[in-house]
């Protein structure tokens, strides 16, 4: 783990008085970028969304470290591109350096537009650590739905009303699908814990090959908090088990953070805005369903994680 | 076209602070440093800096004891809520500006 001290020393990647709003923790990470590790030179990409139309407004930047911006579907197409280059460049001897290359995205730039090219880009197997910041919708085009939308929620595309209790269905677990192409590294961290995601972003950037990084980063004015609220409200999803804390190492789940008390998911919920409606009596039954589908998450993950614990003392044995 | 010529065309920016201008003219409410209370000013080793670690902006600094740089600090409250001693207190802005005058 990199300590507070040696992070201390190193300058970050990301200069304030940016356009992001306040109480936007998104830039708790940004700022972590060029402080995690030793001896790398950072290349960054980024997908539109909000981290880049806040922070590189014509003819500003925020960003002391080269910086590219692409479109919302192809920000890990461009950055394996970038990486193969430098691949060439390196074997040519043009270049000395070692360099690394991080792709950073929203969910919608994510979970649904960029999916397949982040699919392609982890698939190839590219030197590249693809950081997805999850605020469950739109929030830069202002609040539309997207598939990390969580059940309920009341997003502009999916509004509260009276036939309709906000968004329906359940979300998307783009992690699993990560893990699924079989990659070095894939992990779910959160804002609220900096020490945890220095280790994650550590090991990411350090790790030779693709790597993945969920992120829980809530929004302001999406989810409907007060900007103080910010970092606890990420906390308090991690401890109502919404968004478990857990990394996959070679397709070996570990879970980083078990939470000591059983809270139930509703006081997540009713924190925001957005699900204010659902305190109504008639609604009982979609908080009933968003528990469960939380439950049958974190059961699973629990399962998995025991599983690598059996198969390894039974290596042992 | 020669090289330096196209050079000189190309659009450059510095990176920040301040890309976003002043953003201290968002804020409402000041953070407020109670320097009695924080631990590094209080112990003057380099310790804690949860403000520092968490600070959005990046304008709260790592000496002893920590400043915050007014003139980009967006009065996010992040601070305040974050820091394990209670050490920050937000103050309303109009405070100061009736102090000013």
């Amino acid at each position: 783990m990199p300590s507070l001290q040696e992070m201390a020393k190193k300058d970050g990647a990301f200069a304030g008085g940016h356009r992001m709003c306040a109480g936007c923790p998104v830039p708790i990470f940004t700022k972590m970028l060029t402080r995690v590790t030793d001896g790398y030179e950072i290349v960054a990409g980024n997908a539109t969304g909000c981290l880049e139309v806040a922070s590189s407004i014509f003819p500003y930047s925020a960003w002391k470290i080269p910086w590219i911006h692409t479109a919302f579907e192809n920000v890990s197409a461009s950055m394996s591109g970038v990486e193969t280059m430098y691949r060439v460049l390196k074997k040519k001897g043009k270049i000395t350096k070692p360099y690394k290359f991080i792709a950073m995205g929203g969910d919608g730039g994510t979970y649904d537009i960029g999916l397949q090219s982040l699919s392609g880009a982890m698939e190839r197997g590219h030197d590249l650590v693809y950081i997805c910041y999850d605020n469950g919708a739109y929030m830069n085009t202002g609040v539309q739905r997207s598939s990390a939308t969580p059940m309920g929620a009341s997003t502009t595309t999916t509004p509260k009303g009276e036939q309709s209790f906000g968004r329906q269905g359940t979300r998307k677990d783009l992690t699993r699908i990560m893990v699924a192409h079989n990659i070095g590294y894939v992990a779910q961290a959160s804002i609220h814990n900096p020490v945890d995601l220095s280790e994650k972003l550590k090991k990411a950037i350090e790790l030779d090959g693709p790597a993945f990084i969920n992120l829980l980063s809530p929004c302001i004015p999406g989810w409907k908090i007060a900007p103080d609220l910010a970092v606890e409200v990420a906390r308090l999803g991690v401890e109502t088990k919404y968004w478990p804390m857990y990394e996959v190492i070679d397709g070996e789940y570990k879970i980083n953070y078990t939470p000591e008390k059983d809270i139930p998911v509703s006081e997540w919920m009713f924190l925001q805005g957005r699900f204010k409606h659902l305190q109504k009596p008639e609604y009982k039954d979609v908080v009933d369903a968003f528990q469960q589908e939380v439950d049958r998450n974190w059961n699973w993950l629990v399962r998995q994680a025991e599983a690598v614990k059996l198969l390894s003392t039974e290596a042992k044995n | 076209m020669k090289k330096e010529k196209f050079g000189c065309r190309i659009s450059h920016s510095e990176p920040g602070p301040g890309d976003g201008g002043r953003t201290g003219s968002w804020r409402v409410k000041r953070p407020v440093i109670d320097l009695e209370k924080c631990i590094p000013a209080k112990t003057k080793k380099a310790a804690c800096f949860t403000c520092w670690l968490f600070c959005p902006d990046g304008v709260i600094t790592k000496t002893i004891p920590p400043t915050i740089d007014y003139e980009y600090c967006k009065g996010c409250e992040i601070c305040a809520q974050e820091c394990p001693v209670g050490a920050i207190t937000m103050v309303e802005e109009t405070v100061f500006i009736t102090e000013e005058k």
